[in-house]
C-alpha cells in the first residue's frame, strides 16, 4: 500500500497515536503564544523560560519521585517565580527585562543541573533536556490536552488586550486598559505552555515547537490572525512528519519534530508570499498608482 | 460631547528625575476649554510636565488637581510614539482601539462604533485607508492615524507632546484642523511645541517653561525676546552638586 509509510505507524501502534495527539494538542496552544513572543520582541524569552523551569522540574522529581504531577507543579511552579522576580527587577530598577530574565535563567539552569546531578533522582538529565515524546503516557495526553484547552479559552478572552497590549503598551495602560497584568498573565501561559510539552519534548525542544513555527508565520500573513493560524498550520505539519521520520529513520522524535518546523521555517523564508526572500529577489512591475 | 471640560491646576508642582528636578515648584491653571501651548528650551522639563499632567509621571512634591476627572480621561500622545510600524495591524484596528474606554474586553463592536472609526479617519485625511497595514504608512499619515484614534477617545483634555515633529507643512495643517476642532468643542488642549510663529498664530495661551514657570498666560504677553532669554538662562544654570532644595512646599 503507498499510504503506508504515512498512516501505519499511527494505526499500528498506541505509542505513536499518544505522540500524535499530544503533539498536535501542543501545536494548537503554543505556536499563537510564540507569535506574541516575537511580536513582542521577546522571542528568546521562550528560551530563558525552557530553561527556567528545569529546577523546578528537578527539584519535583527529587521530593515526589518521578511522578508527572511533581514534576509538573515543579516546573509551573519554578517558571513563574522566575517570571515574577526578573518582572519586579526590570520594574524596580530599570534593568531591561529581557537582560533580568537572561540572569534569573542562567542561575536556574545551573541551579537545575547542579540538582539533578547531586540528587540520584534517578532523572536522565537527556530526557529532562530532550524530553520522550514516544513515551507520552495518559496523564501526560491529559494535562498537555488541559493546557492547550485553557490556553485557547485565555487567548480568546484576552486577545483584544493582548493586541493592543502588544502594539502599544502605553495607550492601553493610560486608557485604563491594564498593562502589566495582561504580560504576566501571558508569560504564565508561555510557562504552563513550556511546562506540557516539556513532557514530550523536553525543555529544550518545547521552545522549538512555540517559537520556529511562529518566527516563520511573518512570511505567510500580514495580520496577528492570520499569523497565529500559520503558525498552528506549520506546527501541526511539523509534528506529524516529525514524528513519521522519528519512526522510519529511527532518530529521537523531539529533534525530529524541531528540525521538521526548521524545514518548513526555511520554507516560509524563501518562498513564502509575505516579504520572503524569493518575493524580494523577482523583481516584478511596479503599479501605476 | 459627552462630559463636560475639565481645568486642571497646578499647585506648587516639581517632578524630578533622579533627584533632580525637571520641573521645580510650578503652579498655575489650564482653564476649562483653554488652548494651550507649553514652549521652553530643550531639557526644561515640558515632557515631564505633561508626562505628571497625564498620571504617567510621578509628582514629587505638589498636586495636581485635575477637576474630577480622572487620568484616563486624557487622550495623551506621547513623543514620537516608540511604536513598531510594521506591526502586521490594520488602520482601522489601530483606530478602533480608541473605543477601548467604551468596549473594553467583551463588548461587541457594533456597526455605530465602525461608522465612528471611518468617520474619524475621514476626519484626519485618510479616507478609504481602513485595511491598508500600518506598515504602508509615511511618517506623517501615522501621525494622522494617531489623531484619528485620539478622536474615538472622546476625551474631556488632550495632552499632546511635539506632536508636529518630522511632518509636512500640508499634514499640520490638516492635524491643526483637528486641534481647533477639540477647542471649538470645549475640551481642554494642551500641547508641547518648539515653533513659536505657530503657537502665535494657532494658540491663545502659552505656559513658557524653564525647570520653573517663566510666564503663563495670553500668548502674546508670554512670547516676548525678555521672557526667551529669562528662559535660556534658566535652562542652562545646571548645579553640579546641588544640595536638597529649601523651599517651602
Amino acid at each position: 500500500m503507498l499510504l503506508d509509510p504515512l498512516f501505519g505507524p499511527f494505526l499500528e501502534f498506541a505509542f505513536m497515536r499518544r505522540a500524535l495527539v499530544g503533539c498536535l494538542a501542543l501545536s494548537l496552544a503554543a505556536p499563537p503564544l510564540g507569535v506574541f513572543l516575537v511580536l513582542r520582541r521577546l522571542s528568546l524569552i521562550g528560551d530563558a523560560l525552557g530553561h527556567a523551569i528545569l529546577p523546578g522540574v528537578a527539584l519535583g522529581a527529587t521530593l515526589g519521585g518521578l511522578s508527572l504531577a511533581a514534576m509538573s507543579v515543579g516546573g509551573i511552579a519554578a517558571g513563574l517565580v522566575i517570571v515574577l522576580l526578573a518582572g519586579l527587577a526590570a520594574r524596580g530598577t530599570g534593568l531591561r527585562e529581557d537582560a533580568s530574565l537572561a540572569g534569573f535563567y542562567l542561575v536556574a539552569l545551573a541551579l537545575g543541573v547542579a540538582i539533578v546531578s547531586a540528587g540520584g533522582t534517578g532523572v536522565d538529565l537527556m530526557d529532562l533536556l530532550f524530553g520522550a515524546v514516544l513515551g507520552v503516557d495518559d496523564g501526560a495526553l491529559l494535562f498537555m490536552a488541559s493546557v492547550a484547552t485553557l490556553t485557547l479559552v485565555a487567548l480568546a478572552v484576552m486577545w483584544r488586550p493582548l493586541v493592543a497590549e502588544t502594539f502599544d503598551p502605553g495607550f492601553l495602560r493610560h486608557a485604563g486598559g491594564g498593562g502589566a497584568a495582561w504580560h504576566l498573565l501571558f508569560l504564565a501561559l508561555v510557562v504552563l505552555n513550556l511546562v506540557a510539552a516539556f513532557h514530550a519534548l523536553g525543555t529544550l525542544m518545547a521552545v522549538g515547537l512555540m517559537m520556529l513555527p511562529a518566527t516563520g508565520a511573518r512570511f505567510w500573513s500580514g495580520t496577528v490572525g492570520g499569523q497565529v493560524a500559520a503558525a498552528v498550520v506549520t506546527a501541526m505539519a511539523a509534528s506529524v512528519a516529525g514524528l513519521l521520520v522519528s519512526f522510519h529513520a529511527d532518530v529521537p522524535s523531539g529533534p525530529a519534530i524541531v528540525l521538521a518546523a526548521g524545514v518548513l521555517w526555511a520554507g516560509g523564508l524563501l518562498a513564502g508570499p509575505q516579504g520572503s526572500l524569493l518575493r524580494r529577489w523577482i523583481s516584478r512591475p511596479h503599479l501605476a498608482a | 460631547m459627552s462630559r463636560a471640560a475639565a481645568a486642571i491646576t497646578l499647585a506648587n508642582v516639581t517632578v524630578a528625575y533622579d533627584r533632580h528636578p525637571a520641573v521645580h515648584h510650578v503652579s498655575g491653571r489650564f482653564g476649562p476649554g483653554s488652548l494651550t501651548a507649553i514652549v521652553g528650551p530643550n531639557g526644561a522639563g515640558k515632557t515631564s510636565l505633561v508626562r505628571a499632567i497625564t498620571g504617567a509621571a510621578r509628582v514629587e512634591e505638589g498636586r495636581i488637581d485635575r477637576g474630577g476627572i480622572s487620568t484616563s480621561d486624557i487622550a495623551y500622545l506621547p513623543q514620537q510614539a516608540a511604536l513598531d510600524r510594521s506591526f502586521p495591524i490594520t488602520c482601522r484596528d489601530v483606530v478602533m482601539m480608541g473605543h477601548w474606554r467604551r468596549v473594553g474586553l467583551f463588548r461587541r463592536i457594533g456597526g455605530g462604533l465602525r461608522n465612528a472609526v471611518r468617520e474619524a479617519l475621514e476626519a484626519v485625511g485618510l479616507g478609504g485607508f481602513g485595511d491598508r497595514p500600518i506598515a504602508s504608512l509615511s511618517a506623517g499619515q501615522f501621525q494622522r492615524l494617531l489623531f484619528a484614534r485620539m478622536l474615538l477617545e472622546d476625551c474631556p483634555v488632550v495632552v499632546l507632546d511635539e506632536p508636529f515633529t518630522a511632518i509636512d507643512a500640508k499634514t499640520m495643517a490638516d492635524l491643526l484642523g483637528v486641534v481647533s476642532r477639540w477647542h471649538s468643542e470645549g475640551r481642554t488642549v494642551i500641547a508641547v511645541l518648539h515653533d513659536h510663529e505657530l503657537v502665535r498664530a494657532h494658540f491663545p495661551e502659552t505656559l513658557l517653561l524653564a525647570r520653573e514657570a517663566i510666564a503663563w498666560g495670553r500668548t502674546e504677553a508670554v512670547l516676548t525676546p525678555a521672557n526667551a532669554l529669562r528662559a535660556r538662562r534658566m535652562a542652562e544654570a545646571w548645579a553640579e552638586h546641588p544640595g536638597a532644595c529649601a523651599r517651602a512646599a
